[in-house]
């Protein structure tokens, strides 16, 4: 394997890893707090589908993404309200979310626009394109660090930056705030929130509400920042379960989150080129068993032969205020 | 009885409670409460379960809206909707069972809640002072770096009464603090709380242990069925007028026995030893023989190997050694399992009845079957006989008082005395030559403890050979006739009840030998 294909993956692991990396976001603060949530596939594609839409339509992509995190936002409270307030069983709430974008997003996008549930493809200034780094061009020629700068690091669209920075947002929201505190607080033992006079439904509902906005940049990625821009249905593709594996992996912290969907995106990307693994391993792997190199990661992971993870030990359970 | 020798209205009192009422559905859980707490006391609350202590001093810290009546916090009238309020108040609780996050720092935990800005840091370090000021004012020593889960259930307590002086309490509830706590660390909480009343803090502490509330308080408040029906100063009243009015009647505190006469061994125990999952040996060789018509008692600190006995008399757990039950070897592979052992003629009563006695959301019918479902008076060939199941329940709870006497209603709805009951009137009624008995009396009311201890003893009257495990050392030296201590896996050594008292049992428990003393 050359230099050049390294650098090739590696750049396309970074825009892969995206998505996922804001999704398990997403799903690190709701399940912080306590709320499972399988939903973050939904969120993702009413997100895509909205930005991409209205970008379609207005020719602004901002404007598409504000649209877009309003929709995701709503769902997100659809989801708060099923589990916080009526105490629902969040994995039930969660799979409805999911049908109901999937859904909507065809019927809608058919309705709208009359090409099968896509939206058009999305043209200059329609979508978010990819930026060029300070001193990228100078710094091309320095080797190795200066390659790997301006070819992987640079060039990517505004959204994998917001995505690496909530990484380090994230961590210190966590584990250096009040907020953080009572977050982690309320997703293990909601009753000590409770007794020490803090609200548990207004601490989650802002959990769930922070992973409506990391889902809703999530989906805008996917439609809005990949090359051919545009949405298609269903075009999250399991993200939003991937996303969960590399949660349940990264053993709910934010820097291993980005370990983890690193590693997704990495096996996403290396399964774009089977052309190289012939190169490189001397035979021929049948491209979609390459494809299936993620999912196959994910049921390792679940079955649990990464080592034991220990989950916010209130996750899943709705608060019902005892003696 | 009407409330009377109220201590003389000298100084205000710190908290003041009038017509306090509260009702769940149907039930009527606080009926027109009065109280009046003096500042500077410790004030005792007593009752048996379901009395309405708890509810009571859940309306005070906010946890809970009263129907109607009012509070007075040092005089002036003082509405508490929620928590916050209650600990605006000065007033603060530590729970039953611990409000903790479990994976947290102590520190954590004490700043949780009572954060002074946005970032974390500065509380922390805030925090860090006061605690040690805190710990040496109070004798409340606990390390602030140490994992809540990592650190024993005294020093978590420890961490609930530091949270509450942490937030300026002045007022500071006790639910049933002795409950989880060996003798050695509820007499540490007992100095502290003293301390703290040399202070000047006022302390509310609700327990249904008559001595607790003889040895610590200055004035005690009596609860039954919702009311309160006494305030008495603590130097003028006697244990026995105070279990006379928690239940209503005359109780006898002390059990009346003959002398047993003990005949054949029926259980015989050599050399036992188990190897628990984390590879470390729980029981190290214990050797015991119960006799028929006797009541051997074991002795012991929680978490000296009790349990793991039990387990592996009971069919739950595997061992090596020889059990040998009326000259017939047992199985100790795991070939046979808790079925094996009642077919055997074992009865068992599990020290933990929520978690291994009963199924919580079945009918009391459905329990009082349970294990023993399959035997003929219960099977109508191979189907069961659920009105013969039922009948047959309707008759136990009858004679063994389980209130309220309804088969249909599921066990969760039944308070702890009478869901321990439950558990007693099928494990004797099956008939066992040997009943294993862990904890009968935990969590149960005085008078449902009365009545457990005297199916007890008649049980061995009978002629049946009981082995009994308690962590409470009134209850082992009032039933047993030969006590057995254990510590640490093994026998430390075996008296005759008549011949010992609380003072040698208690080196034994806590390891210490004649060779050593």
């Amino acid at each position: 394997m050359d230099w050049l294909a390294l650098l090739q993956i590696l750049d396309s692991t970074l825009r892969l890893a995206t998505p996922l990396l804001l999704a398990c976001l997403a799903g690190l603060f709701s399940e912080r707090a306590g709320i499972f949530d399988i939903g973050l596939e939904g969120k993702m594609l009413v997100s895509a589908f909205l930005a991409a839409a209205i970008a379609a339509v207005t020719g602004s992509v901002w404007l598409g993404l504000l649209v877009g995190t309003l929709g995701s936002l709503l769902f997100a409270a659809i989801h708060g309200l099923a589990s916080i307030t009526f105490r629902g069983n969040q994995l039930i709430s969660g799979v409805a979310i999911n049908f109901l974008a999937a859904g909507l997003t065809v019927v809608v996008g058919q309705y709208w626009f009359a090409e099968g549930g896509r939206t058009p493809q999305l043209g200059q200034g329609q979508r978010f394109e990819q930026l060029t780094l300070p001193f990228a061009a100078e710094m091309r020629d320095i080797p190795v660090l200066g390659t790997l700068y301006a070819e992987v690091i640079s060039g990517h669209s505004i959204l994998t930056y917001m995505a690496l920075l909530a990484v380090p947002l994230s961590w210190w929201l966590l584990y250096r705030t009040r907020f953080g505190l009572r977050l982690r607080a309320v997703g293990e033992n909601p009753a000590a929130v409770d007794t020490a006079g803090i609200s548990v439904r207004r601490l989650r509902f802002a959990a769930v509400g922070i992973a409506g906005l990391l889902c809703a940049l999530a989906g805008a990625q996917l439609s809005t920042a990949e090359p051919a821009a545009g949405f298609i249905r269903d075009m999250t593709a399991g993200r939003g379960y991937i996303a969960l594996a590399a949660l349940i992996f990264a053993k709910w912290r934010p820097w291993t989150a980005l370990g983890a969907c690193l590693l997704f995106g990495f096996l996403q990307a290396v399964a774009l080129r089977p052309a190289l693994f012939e190169q490189t391993l001397g035979f021929r792997i049948q491209g979609q068993l390459l494809d299936a190199l993620p999912y196959i990661l994910t049921v390792v992971i679940l079955a649990g032969f990464v080592g034991r993870a220990i989950p916010p030990r209130a996750g899943g359970e709705p608060y019902v205020k005892e003696r | 009885m009407a409330l009377d020798t109220v201590p003389a209205a000298t100084a205000v009192p710190a908290i003041e409670l009038r017509g306090i009422s509260k009702a769940f559905g149907p039930v009527q859980a606080n009926k027109d409460i009065t109280l009046r707490v003096m500042p500077g006391t410790i004030h005792g609350i007593i009752g048996e379960n379901g009395a309405g202590k708890s509810t009571l001093m859940s309306i005070l810290y906010g946890f809970y809206h009263a129907d109607s009546g009012e509070i007075l916090v040092a005089g002036r009238p003082t509405r508490i909707p929620d928590s916050q309020a209650a600990i605006r108040a000065g007033i603060g609780m530590v729970f039953q069972h611990f409000k903790l996050v479990e994976n947290f720092t102590v520190l954590e935990n004490i700043v949780l809640g009572a954060e002074d800005s946005g970032l974390l840091r500065p509380s922390l370090a805030r925090a860090r002072r006061e605690l040690r000021s805190l710990a040496e004012e109070y004798e409340l020593e606990v390390d602030p770096d140490a994992v809540i889960e990592e650190i024993g259930v005294g020093f978590q307590q420890r961490v609930e009464i530091l949270k509450a002086l942490y937030r300026k309490a002045d007022i500071l509830i006790l639910d049933e603090p002795t409950g989880v706590l060996t003798p050695p660390e509820a007499d540490h909480l007992f100095r502290i709380l003293r301390n703290l009343r040399e202070q000047g803090k006022t302390i509310i502490l609700i327990t249904h242990k008559l001595r607790e509330i003889m040895e610590i308080t200055d004035t005690v408040s009596v609860m039954r069925r919702g009311e309160m029906t006494a305030t008495v100063r603590t130097a003028e009243t006697s244990p026995v007028q105070l279990a006379e009015l928690m239940v209503g009647r005359k109780v006898l505190l002390n059990v009346d026995k003959v002398p047993a006469t003990p005949r054949e061994p029926v259980l015989e125990v050599e050399n036992l030893r188990v190897v628990d999952a984390k590879g470390v040996e729980r029981l190290k060789g214990v050797s015991l023989t119960v006799r028929a018509g006797e009541i051997l008692g074991i002795a012991g600190v929680a978490g000296n190997g009790q349990s793991e006995l039990l387990e592996v008399l009971g069919g739950t757990m595997r061992a090596t050694g020889t059990v040998r039950m009326k000259g017939r070897p047992l199985d100790l592979t795991g070939r046979e399992d808790a079925r094996d052992r009642r077919d055997a003629g074992i009865g068992h009563i599990p020290e933990d009845r929520q978690a291994q006695g009963l199924i919580l959301d079945f009918a009391a019918w459905e329990n009082i079957a349970l294990g023993y479902h399959a035997r003929d008076a219960y099977s109508k060939g191979a189907m069961m006989d659920q009105a013969a199941m039922k009948a047959d329940t309707a008759d136990k709870m009858a004679r063994f008082d389980v209130r309220p006497p309804d088969p249909m209603l599921a066990a969760k709805n039944f308070s702890g005395g009478n869901q321990q009951k439950i558990v007693v009137a099928r494990e004797i009624e099956s008939g066992p030559d040997l009943l294993l008995i862990g904890q009968p009396t935990r969590g149960v009311d005085i008078g449902a403890i009365e009545f457990i201890h005297k199916q007890i003893v008649a049980l061995r009257d009978a002629g049946k050979a009981i082995l009994l495990v308690s962590v409470e050392l009134d209850e082992i030296l009032s039933l047993s006739d030969r006590i057995a201590v254990m510590f640490d896996g093994r026998i430390m050594g075996e008296r005759l009840a008549t011949q010992t008292n609380a003072n040698e049992l208690g080196l034994l428990m806590a390891g210490v030998t004649e060779g050593a003393r």
